[in-house]
């Protein structure tokens, strides 16, 4: 009777970082989704509303602007004066400024709405089992359940809310919250005890404890954040708004005081007349660093999106503008350094012994071994001595199952007695039965430890037959995606339980800059905090109950989905497809959406230069024509230079939508190419294009008999 | 523009370069406590200050208590000057007699308000106003005070970005006296020997009477003169002995001391730079705010010299010869001393406002239009070309939050300056800042440019009514001397001089009224409390944060890069405030000057 059991609990849907995640909580909708911008369509009128909108001090000014112009062009139309045709296009193209802005800041909303209607689709009030405290079960509907309460979760059960397994082990499938179809395992006690709300037991069954209320689910909170309703404004958008606040208010003074300049101007050179209403709104509005007021909001709002479509949630903006921020990326080395597994890599046989014969034994003895690692040595054996996995059936086949007391799995067959294990436990296991060990026996062990390798003993009964190595194999693309961080002025810090000697070596092959072995958690929370007071961020990621200090310390906690509740609750980011590696994006993301920020600012406020171009000459052509000189551009009349730098103002905010939700283009190098870059980009880009941009439109606009 | 100028812009640019690395690392050494080779001399006199004052050296100050103490300081010193002017008439050293009808209220409100600010705006003369202890007890005792006060400014907000995990910026009294003690006292002393060795006088004498060639009486005024003068520069203080300011040959007598006055001005602002380095441990950061400040320096001094030399062409019109040459200097001479020329006193009026100095050599009026924008646009920008003592260095800082905090963010992190994160309190604080500055300029200037005072402009007897309360009745553009847009400059620059704590005047107004004297006396606290405090507020935030050490991801803040986008944010913001008043002031003059048209002038005095 053959048995198999693995030595470690099954790997549980392990996803590897190069390959593309199998599927997608949040699904990347095309940008202009149809059905997002009819919902982002309605929701711009609804903006408009004053008292929603005076929190947006750019936008409401540009709103009192549109109305009060409005209200002159009502007295201009009822008195039958002024400009009207002029006005009323001025009119129309401040609302639609406002309009535009509210758009941008709509579709960002919608598309998370829309994302949160498809969860609260998955969120069926299910029925849950309850224990009394008599012992018996009723049956209770989901919403009746309290934090505390012990629910029965049979197979084919929805588990009815957040909890913990307290008894049992089961399978569930969580592609409700994960996108994933493999089923995971749940079990008491340990780092995979925590259950989901929502999830279905498969098979087996177990005994839950409900860890919320209802409304508090991991579900609610996920519909919450993705629907924006928790949104606060994080440190630095409070930062930029109260700089473009500034900047408004400054304008405001610009523009204002203009009017009893340009009196004087009039009066004292008896010629043309002080600029109309609108004329002065107009120039006011095109200053106001409209373009990032309109779309400051949509820009973080794109940036939790653009986390959440990593299948990351973000427990806040702060936690996403936090990370791009980051100086300290803690990486465990399993899983996400190196692959999960060690991998059988070399048999090296000792004196006597043929290659061929190390590996035939060591590939018997791991035929039944399901472990990743016996399955490598079955692998190399095959491909290196030609061995293919035999049919061991009709042999007289006893399997030695792997324990934690004696170190070492093997079989019993044909009188043989095959066993491979920890090179400790082999010795032992040799002198018992009165065989020598060879004389290099420790120095091969020794040298394949200090590689950073693990060595695998293998004997036949009282005779040592050779030593397989087994080496952590670091993931490929590793190293360079290291090198890129380093390039960002991130360091990256490798965690692990290896003793010095392997971490050096695995710490060395993956590049990173510092390592950390031997790490108990007490190691990492001191190492983090240790860092913290050298004015560091830091990020790390981890599922264990034993990572939740470490991880509610660090700036960034990446939990992972697979962990416990105690580990997701003190992270302030929650990794649905349990990708340790996915750090490293959520940093990228962190700092492309400061980067939109800034660039689009620089942008908004370069614009300025143009526009005085277009309208200062404008407003002064009958008081002092010289000032004609000014208008490079050529733009026919006053009333087109206006209008043109008005409608570019308009239009500008929405060419640039896409821009703010998909974010500017990010390439992981050092601050100072990014900032030449972006500079040369958005700062000098931002001076020229507004001046071919207003002078096709003043075309256009004489064109189409508009001014 | 001629070889020789060239040279003269060189030499003196040549000298401040040499002067910042030893001035700003005495400075460095004395504000954080060191000895520096002046302590055997000057040691007792500080310590014996403290016990006398009440101070004790150690105790340090957070950001509300040492503003708090600028403040008691400077209404104090507000009291004193107020006083001393209206009773100089009771008071000793006045061989001329002068009284409290020399100094009206309003006028000797506004003349405490600018010599307190820093700022020596001037509604009036001083031969024909105050009395010697006035000119010595009260204004050249504030020439001392506030250009101290400025100094102990910077020092503290630099102490912000140096220190971490600290609530103190240090100590206002500590850092008061030792600005004094230390380095405006030895420094003017020896300045007022070179100067009087000069031909600068120094002298308590009645006014002397001679009688001209033609027979004409003339009273030639007298004074203890070069020891106000060295402190006026050093100070960047700028408030002449007499009306005519450093143009006069009695405080202003030969190139030699010409030099030296506009060196003093830039010694102690360029020095700070470097000890902001020093003092913040990267001497990079100093130099690459120096390097900042001298490409927008050398941009103005040739802008406005080019203009200068190239003069009105319609006198090139006229036939009336303006080229440089062997027999002549060239150029607009309007308003400039030939014994200066177009070269020394371009970069005069360039120095001047660069810094918050305010003397002038020459009359801002006179300028050409382009000529008279690189002045107007230097104190808009705030004064942080070098700037005034202190104030500069606070100045350039502030831009540097801003340019930081807008770049900062286009390399993917919060931003930081010299390891101290920007956040939300540092960038409102700078708005703030840049807010009050822009109000009061635009604001006033808005209102001076439209404001109409009803009054009879008769008297009972059919006479001409001069003063009613605030303003001679009529519009308060009567009391300009130009029309049109020159006009217009002047009032623009009148307010932008005394919110930038500038003081020189552009003249071409009488700012002697009731209404002119208040709101210029606004505008001057204005520009510089409104500014100073949030800088100060600014500062109490950065030193208690943690200092974040600069990685290859963290914006390098030294070097051209960084310079050149301190420079574009200086001048984008400035240009972006003011652009629309600029246009309609010199902006348009100069075209207006370019197609033949003038706007006449009647005389003024100077530098009234």
């Amino acid at each position: 009777m053959a048995t198999t059991q693995a030595p470690t609990p099954p790997a549980v849907s392990q996803t590897d970082s190069t390959s593309l995640l199998p599927g997608k909580l949040v699904r990347a909708r095309p940008l202009f989704d149809p059905e997002i911008v009819r919902r982002a369509l309605r929701d711009s009128f609804i903006k408009l509303n004053p008292i929603t909108l005076v929190k947006n001090p750019v936008m409401f000014v540009v709103e009192v602007g549109a109305a009060l112009t409005t209200i002159f062009l009502i007295r201009d139309v009822s008195i039958g004066s002024g400009a009207r045709l002029f006005e009323t296009q001025i009119s129309i193209w401040l609302w639609f400024t406002v309009l535009f802005a509210n758009f941008a800041e709509a579709m960002a909303e919608a598309r998370g709405k829309a994302q949160a209607d498809t969860l609260r689709k998955t969120k069926t009030d299910s029925m849950g089992r309850r224990l009394c405290n008599n012992g018996k079960v009723e049956i209770v509907p989901a919403s009746k359940l309290r934090s505390g309460d012990v629910v029965m979760c049979e197979t084919g059960d929805l588990i009815p809310g957040d909890g913990e397994v307290v008894e049992g082990i089961a399978t569930v499938d969580e592609s409700v919250i994960t996108g994933e179809s493999a089923p995971v395992i749940r079990e008491s006690g340990g780092d995979r005890s925590a259950v989901t709300g929502g999830t279905k037991v498969l098979s087996d069954h177990v005994k839950v404890r409900i860890t919320s209320n209802p409304g508090e689910t991991f579900l609610d909170k996920m519909i919450a954040l993705v629907e924006g309703a928790e949104r606060q404004k994080t440190p630095n958008e409070i930062a930029l708004n109260i700089l473009i606040a500034g900047l408004t208010l400054i304008f405001l003074l610009a523009v204002a005081t203009l009017h009893p300049f340009a009196v004087y101007a009039v009066s004292s050179v008896g010629a043309g007349k002080a600029p109309t209403i609108a004329v002065l709104v107009s120039l006011l509005v095109c200053l106001i660093p409209t373009t990032i007021g309109g779309l400051l909001s949509a820009i973080g709002i794109a940036g939790m999106d653009r986390v959440m479509q990593h299948n990351v949630l973000a427990m806040s903006g702060r936690a996403v503008e936090a990370s791009g921020d980051v100086n300290t990326l803690l990486l465990d080395k399993t899983g996400t350094i190196t692959l999960g597994n060690r991998q059988a890599v070399e048999f090296i046989a000792f004196e006597g012994v043929t290659a061929a014969e190390l590996a035939d034994a060591a590939q018997l003895s791991s035929l039944a071994d399901e472990t990743p690692e016996g399955r490598s040595i079955v692998v190399l054996a095959k491909e290196k001595h030609g061995l293919r996995g035999r049919e061991i059936s009709d042999h007289e086949a006893h399997f030695i199952p792997f324990s934690a007391y004696t170190r070492m799995s093997g079989v019993d067959i044909d009188g043989r007695m095959l066993r491979k294990g920890a090179s400790g436990a082999i010795a032992t296991f040799v002198k018992e039965l009165g065989g020598e060990l060879p004389g290099n026996f420790e120095e091969i062990s020794d040298r394949i430890s200090r590689g950073g390798g693990t060595p695998l003993a293998v004997a036949d009964g009282p005779r040592a037959l050779g030593i397989v190595h087994l080496k952590d194999i670091v993931k490929g693309g590793m190293k360079e995606r290291i090198g890129q961080l380093r390039a960002m002025g991130i360091r990256s810090v490798m965690i692990t339980g290896d003793n010095p000697l392997t971490a050096a070596a695995i710490a060395a092959e993956a590049g990173v800059d510092d390592f950390l072995a031997q790490a108990t958690p007490a190691d990492k929370l001191t190492y983090i905090k240790r860092q913290q007071a050298e004015g560091r961020l830091v990020a790390m990621t981890g599922d264990g109950t034993n990572d939740a200090p470490a991880l509610a310390q660090a700036d960034v906690g990446l939990a992972m989905n697979t962990g416990t509740t105690a580990a997701k609750e003190a992270g302030n980011m929650v990794d649905l497809d349990s990708n340790p590696t996915k750090l490293i994006e959520v940093v990228a993301i962190g700092k492309q959406l400061l980067i939109t920020r800034g660039a689009l600012t620089t942008f908004s406020i370069a614009n300025d230069v143009a526009k005085y171009f277009a309208i200062i000459p404008a407003m002064f052509m009958a008081t002092y024509p010289v000032l004609g000189r000014f208008n490079i551009m050529g733009l026919h009349t006053p009333q087109s230079a206006v209008l043109a730098a008005v409608i570019f103002n308009a239009l500008i905010i929405i060419a640039l939508v896409p821009l703010a939700l998909r974010g500017v283009k990010y390439r992981p190098a050092g601050a100072a190419s990014l900032l030449r870059r972006n500079v040369l980009i958005y700062g000098i880009g931002g001076i020229i294009v507004p001046f071919p941009g207003i002078w096709l439109l003043d075309q256009l606009l004489v064109l189409l008999h508009l001014a | 523009m001629t070889q020789n100028g060239w040279l003269q812009i060189a030499v003196f640019f040549l000298i401040v370069l040499a002067l910042t690395k030893p001035m700003g690392s005495f400075m460095a050494r004395l504000f954080e406590g060191g000895r520096t080779f002046l302590h055997p001399v000057l040691r007792r006199l500080e310590t014996l200050t403290y016990k006398v004052v009440g101070v004790n050296e150690s105790t340090e100050q957070r950001w509300t208590q040492y503003a708090a103490s600028l403040l008691a300081f400077s209404i104090f010193s507000f009291l004193f000057v107020y006083a001393l002017q209206r009773l100089q008439g009771v008071l000793p050293l006045n061989p001329q007699g002068l009284n409290s009808g020399n100094v009206s209220p309003d006028l000797a409100f506004n003349t405490a308000i600018s010599f307190v600010t820093n700022t020596n705006w001037q509604s009036y003369s001083g031969e024909s106003t105050l009395s010697y202890l006035t000119q010595m007890a009260a204004l050249t005792v504030q020439n001392f005070m506030s250009g101290a006060a400025g100094i102990a400014v910077a020092i503290a907000v630099s102490r912000g970005f140096a220190r971490q995990k600290v609530n103190g910026l240090g100590n206002f009294w500590v850092d008061l006296t030792r600005a004094t003690i230390y380095i405006l006292l030895p420094l003017s002393i020896l300045a007022a020997l070179f100067l009087s060795a000069q031909g600068v006088i120094q002298n308590f004498h009645p006014y002397t009477v001679v009688k001209t060639v033609e027979g004409a009486k003339q009273v030639i005024a007298q004074g203890p003169v070069a020891s106000q003068e060295a402190i006026k520069m050093l100070g960047t203080n700028g408030g002449g002995f007499f009306g005519a300011n450093s143009a006069h040959p009695f405080e202003n007598p030969t190139p030699l001391a010409n030099l030296l006055q506009m060196v003093l001005i830039f010694i102690i602002p360029a020095g700070l730079t470097y000890t902001f380095g020093l003092m913040v441990g990267d001497r990079r950061q100093g130099w690459t705010l120096f390097g900042a400040c001298a490409v927008m320096f050398l941009a103005g001094v040739l802008v406005c010299y080019w203009a200068e030399q190239k003069g009105n062409p319609t006198l090139d019109r006229l036939g009336i010869a303006s080229r440089a040459s062997a027999t002549q200097a060239g150029g607009n001479m309007e308003g400039k001393e030939t014994r200066f020329g177009i070269a020394a006193s371009a970069l005069f009026a360039t120095v001047t406002t660069d810094a918050s100095c305010g003397a002038v050599n020459g009359a801002h009026d006179s300028l050409t239009p382009l000529g008279g924008l690189v002045p107007l646009f230097n104190i808009q920008t705030g004064e942080v070309i070098f700037g005034g003592v202190g104030a500069g260095l606070y100045g350039i800082l502030l831009y540097a939050v801003v340019a930081v905090f807008i770049a900062g963010l286009m390399v993917g992190r919060t931003p930081e300056y010299v390891g101290k994160k920007i956040e939300q309190k540092e960038v409102k604080m700078a708005m703030l800042a840049l807010v009050a500055t822009a109000f009061s300029i635009l604001l006033l200037a808005g209102l001076s440019s439209v404001a109409h005072f009803d009054g009879p402009t008769k008297d009972a007897k059919g006479q001409p009514v001069a003063h009613s309360y605030w303003n001679p009745p009529g519009a308060a553009t009567a009391n300009l001397n130009n029309a049109g847009p020159h006009g217009f400059s002047e009032i623009l620059y009148a307010y932008t001089s005394a919110t930038g704590n500038n003081g020189s005047a552009f003249g071409g107004i009488n700012t002697n009224t009731p209404w002119y004297n208040l709101t210029l006396g606004v505008a001057m606290l204005a520009g510089r409390f409104l500014f100073l405090i949030p800088l100060l507020a600014a500062a109490g935030s950065l030193a208690m944060k943690k200092k974040v050490p600069s990685t290859s991801g963290t914006l390098p803040t030294h070097g051209p890069l960084f310079a050149t986008l301190l420079i574009g944010t200086v001048i984008l913001v400035g240009a972006l405030t003011f652009f629309p008043a600029l246009a309609l002031g010199p902006i348009v003059e100069h075209y207006l000057m370019a197609g033949g048209k003038l706007f006449a002038f009647a005389p003024l005095p100077l530098g009234s």
